[in-house]
């Protein structure tokens, strides 16, 4: 197989691989957010502010992992 | 392929000669460049290109497209908060002022105060100037014919650098330097892990400014690839123009919506961020 075209293979690969890690992880956080604000909805406030900075932090490591597949299949 | 060849290729591209490359025709929208473009008319503006002399090192420090988009949106910060600083002697604020006041009385009371134990008024006059400096770059490249200076890492590096230099000079000034870097490892822990935890913790301090830049770099700029590869797939699938471009330009306007809450979520989670790990460096956890 043409080498090129295996390097394509691999950056799609990546980029999926990515997002279902970050999938993963920002719906266990989103269900569990909801969770905690249907049980006390007077901190859903806190809740939030929360859940935002761990959703942040999830989604930076899979746009780094995005960035380097974008920049794969642009090479 | 010199600058001048590279740039040919990429216009060819863009303008249908010799078929539609979308990979070179979404990086020219993305990247940098020495000229600005005036949309419809087809026009470009070049910029000055300035190198250092050779003695200085030959840095290339031309005014190129991004340069200018951050300083409109200095342009626009400047003029917006000047206009709302004059009307401070209403007992009602309205307009302008409201829309301002509102948005600096939560960088202050939510974001500044709540993650900033000690001192944290010290802090809000760089977090509020981050946040609106961020959230005027990442809206002005939402505007037809502008550019994102935020999609542009150099930009981010240079937001995340200054932030670093926040969070350990916050931490040096409240504890001094011997103290800050001892502050590093929490109490009680058995002496043979210290140096384990005191190189990861060090790491990390570098890691975090790191993680913003990307962060920001990486959400402006997938959210314009996200647009620009809808719209080239009207010209990738040509011969189904009719049926393609109305469900093209529907996605492609709600990703642009999307966009509009990523520029305020993405400026807001870069403050936040930077107020918390001030926060730990100036209040550290015993």
């Amino acid at each position: 197989m043409d080498p090129v075209g295996l390097a394509y293979l691999g950056a799609g690969l990546g980029a999926g691989l990515a997002i279902i890690g970050a999938a993963a992880g920002i719906g266990r956080l989103a269900g569990s957010a909801m969770e905690g604000i249907a049980r006390q909805p007077q901190s859903a406030a806190t809740i939030q502010t929360a859940m935002l900075i761990a959703a942040a932090l999830i989604e930076g490591i899979a746009f780094l992992a995005l960035v380097i597949c974008f920049l794969m299949s642009l090479k | 392929m010199t600058e001048t060849e590279a740039e040919a290729a990429i216009d060819a591209a863009e303008h249908g000669a010799g078929g539609f490359d979308p990979g070179a025709s979404i990086l020219h929208h993305i990247v940098d460049s020495n000229y600005l473009e005036v949309p419809i008319i087809n026009y470009k503006i070049q910029l000055p290109q300035i190198h250092l002399p050779e003695a200085l090192g030959g840095l290339d420090i031309s005014i190129t497209k991004h340069v200018v988009m951050m300083w409109i949106a200095c342009g626009i910060l400047l003029l917006a908060f000047t206009v709302a600083a004059r009307r401070r002697s209403e007992s009602v604020p309205h307009g302008l002022r409201n829309a301002l006041e509102v948005m600096m009385a939560y960088m202050r009371d939510e974001v500044a105060r709540k993650s900033i134990a000690v001192g944290p008024d010290r802090f809000v006059g760089y977090l509020m100037t981050t946040f609106f400096f961020i959230l005027t770059c990442n809206l002005l490249g939402l505007v037809p014919g502008m550019a994102t200076a935020t999609g542009n890492i150099s930009v981010t590096a240079g937001l995340a650098l200054m932030a670093f230099f926040m969070i350990q000079m916050g931490g040096i000034r409240e504890y001094g330097v011997i103290q800050h870097f001892k502050n590093l490892v929490p109490h009680g822990l058995p002496l043979w892990l210290v140096p384990v935890v005191f190189v990861l913790e060090l790491l990390s301090s570098f890691i975090k400014p790191f993680a913003l830049c990307i962060r920001l770099f990486a959400n402006m700029m997938a959210g314009h690839v996200v647009i620009l590869a809808f719209i080239s797939l009207i010209f990738i699938l040509s011969e189904f123009w009719y049926a393609v471009a109305p469900l093209s330009v529907a996605f492609s306007l709600f990703v642009y919506l999307l966009e509009i809450l990523v520029a305020f979520l993405q400026a807001y989670i870069f403050t936040m961020l930077t107020a918390q790990f001030i926060g730990m460096s100036v209040h550290p956890a015993h």
